[in-house]
């Protein structure tokens, strides 16, 4: 893209004296604006990006490595810290991908619950993206709006499963604790009152002349593109690709509930914004569904190899005491020989985990395919050509955590 | 296309090539040698069958009693066909290196500079391996299995000690 002309490059012109020399410009690690330890080295000609190289790597704890050292239970609050902002998905993901590994099947009653609570993550990410994707932009007042109802989501986490961010709920073959009548009420009277409150966020940014200015136009990167980045989420479906892993590889009840997958046309900032806005309302959607569904029944599979007794069992018998700390301490030991690569849909595109099972108890081999990641890595095609201030709506629009992105 | 069909086409096209074909949970590997990684590429890229045109992921493992060590994993999705493969190559540790596909699927970017930084497989063609989630002069490949859960013992990692002679000065500037 050229860059339109200014009063400077004439008066630079005219005036030979004057010397022009790019600035190299360090963005991060501490800048507000990088949601997270992000450092961009950006390589200036006036306000246009000539160049822009992202440094990763500074929230790098190894829990691919970690992994390697731990049950597969023990995985679990691993995956919580990846991305700390929806990380219940990031468990969900996690236990489809080893009870694929085990050939477990979930009760019915469980996936729906992995569901109610996975789009409730999705609902958690979009808020807290929009309000900071907004203040980063210059739009103030989203924010606060966006934190209320993040709290109301949160509480109903807290009242879940006694953790708010960091919730480590799932668990493998099933989750942990019921829902009950009262919880499911609450829920259901959110969702009524939700599609009211995104209509507000709407009215305060979405005829706002300086948001479509920022947004519009901005950071377009073609559908061909985005796939061969490798790109997902909304991120890619705001090119118009309609890739969405609950669709195409459908796992738990994706397939038995009704909604639709939402698209943009332009491949820029506010297209990304409208497909996130958007998910807003089919989340909503699919968790009323959900509720009104969900049937009776265990909430943990029958499959005493790969998954913990009961509790209240554990504190009394003493078989089933043994049989917990086995699978505590050294994992299941009956855990087959294979390789898998099974990917989820996380409110910021496509987590994959391809595991490597040596029939002992832990992983082999555990690699995290995380959608920062690759976001990330595509952020100079986004940035480089245009206006440094547009470098701020890209990093917005792609949605990243450095949590995810580092592992 | 069945997965399986696709590998048939595969050992096919390549029957020097092809090493073994497993099939694990419906999902179908298919071992490689290294050397023509960007022909067999090519092909699943551009042919109009297969076209598998999404990278999902790559990513190295490490097998140190194998007589070839490390394996580069690339899994493969169509989004036009909704079918996927999973190839994986075989590279000796001795000489751990393997063609770039960064000129294939340009996410393959960081993948590739990730398992260069992880296992110390190089990657032919790239056009920046630097390393990715380690400082740079970081020692060693974190994710060998031969490698130290906590790292190399009774050393400190050098970089540290330059930020504390960083920070000699500042008691005579007044920095707390």
């Amino acid at each position: 893209m050229k860059r339109p002309e200014t009063n400077m490059d004439n008066r630079v012109e005219n005036n030979p004296g004057i010397a022009t020399k790019e600035l190299t410009l360090s963005m991060g690690p501490q800048h507000p604006a990088t949601h997270g330890v992000l450092k961009l080295v950006l390589d200036l000609d006036g306000e246009t990006v000539v160049k822009c190289t992202p440094h990763v790597g500074y929230l790098h704890r190894g829990v691919e490595k970690l992994a390697e050292h731990r049950s597969y239970l023990q995985i679990i609050p691993l995956t919580d810290r990846l991305d700390y902002i929806s990380s219940v998905a990031n468990n969900i993901g996690y236990c489809v991908a080893v009870e694929k590994l085990f050939s477990l099947k979930v009760p019915e009653r469980a996936e729906y619950i992995r569901a109610i609570t996975g789009e409730m993550a999705r609902i958690l990410n979009h808020l807290l993206w929009l309000a900071t994707h907004a203040l980063d932009i210059g739009a103030m007042t989203v924010f606060l709006y966006c934190f209320r109802e993040r709290e109301k989501l949160l509480d109903l986490f807290e009242r879940l499963c006694g953790a708010r961010l960091t919730v480590s709920y799932p668990r493998i073959g099933g989750v942990k604790n019921d829902v009950d009548h009262k919880w499911l009420k609450d829920l259901y009277r959110f969702t009524e009152e939700f599609p009211m409150r995104i209509e507000q966020y709407e009215t305060l940014i979405d005829q706002n002349r300086i948001w479509l200015r920022r947004t519009k136009g901005v950071g377009v990167i073609s559908a061909e593109e985005a796939i061969n980045w490798g790109l997902s989420g909304p991120t890619l479906r705001g090119s118009g690709v309609s890739y969405d892993v609950r669709k195409y590889m459908p796992y738990g009840i994706y397939d038995k509930v009704k909604w639709k997958v939402p698209t943009g046309k332009n491949g820029d900032v506010y297209d990304r914004y409208r497909v996130r806005m958007e998910e807003f309302r089919q989340s909503n959607s699919i968790i009323r569904q959900c509720i009104k569904k969900i049937p009776e029944g265990p909430i943990m599979a029958d499959a005493p190899k790969f998954t913990l007794p009961p509790k209240d069992k554990v504190l009394t018998d003493i078989e089933h005491l043994i049989h917990q700390f086995v699978l505590i301490t050294k994992g299941p030991q009956t855990a087959p020989k294979g390789e898998i690569y099974v990917s989820t849909e996380v409110p910021k595109g496509e987590l994959g985990f391809y595991i490597v099972s040596d029939g002992t108890g832990r992983p082999y081999r555990m690699k995290i395919r995380t959608p920062s990641f690759v976001h990330i890595s595509a952020l100079p095609r986004l940035c480089e050509g245009n206006m440094v201030a547009d470098v701020i709506a890209n990093i917005g629009s792609i949605d990243i955590v450095l949590g995810e992105c580092d592992r | 296309m069945k997965p399986l069909e696709i590998a048939d086409k595969i050992k096919e096209k390549f029957p020097l090539e092809v090493l073994d074909v497993t099939s694990f949970r419906d999902q179908v590997s298919v071992t490689v040698k290294k050397d023509r990684i960007i022909s067999i590429c090519k092909y699943l890229y551009e042919d109009t069958d297969i076209r598998m045109d999404y990278l999902s992921d790559l990513c190295g493992v490490d097998y140190p009693e194998r007589r070839f060590r490390f394996e580069a994993v690339y899994n493969l999705y169509s989004l036009k066909h909704k079918h996927g493969i999973r190839i994986k190559a075989l590279i000796p540790g001795k000489d751990p290196s393997i063609d770039s596909v960064v000129q294939i699927w340009r996410g393959a970017n960081w993948y590739e500079r990730e398992a260069s930084d992880m296992f110390g497989i190089i990657f032919n063609g790239h056009p920046d391996l630097r390393r990715i989630l380690m400082p740079e002069d970081w020692e060693g490949y974190p994710l060998r299995k031969d490698y130290p859960l906590k790292g190399p013992e009774n050393r400190e990692y050098e970089g540290y000690e330059k930020i504390k002679e960083l920070h000699t000065h500042d008691d005579e500037w007044g920095i707390k």
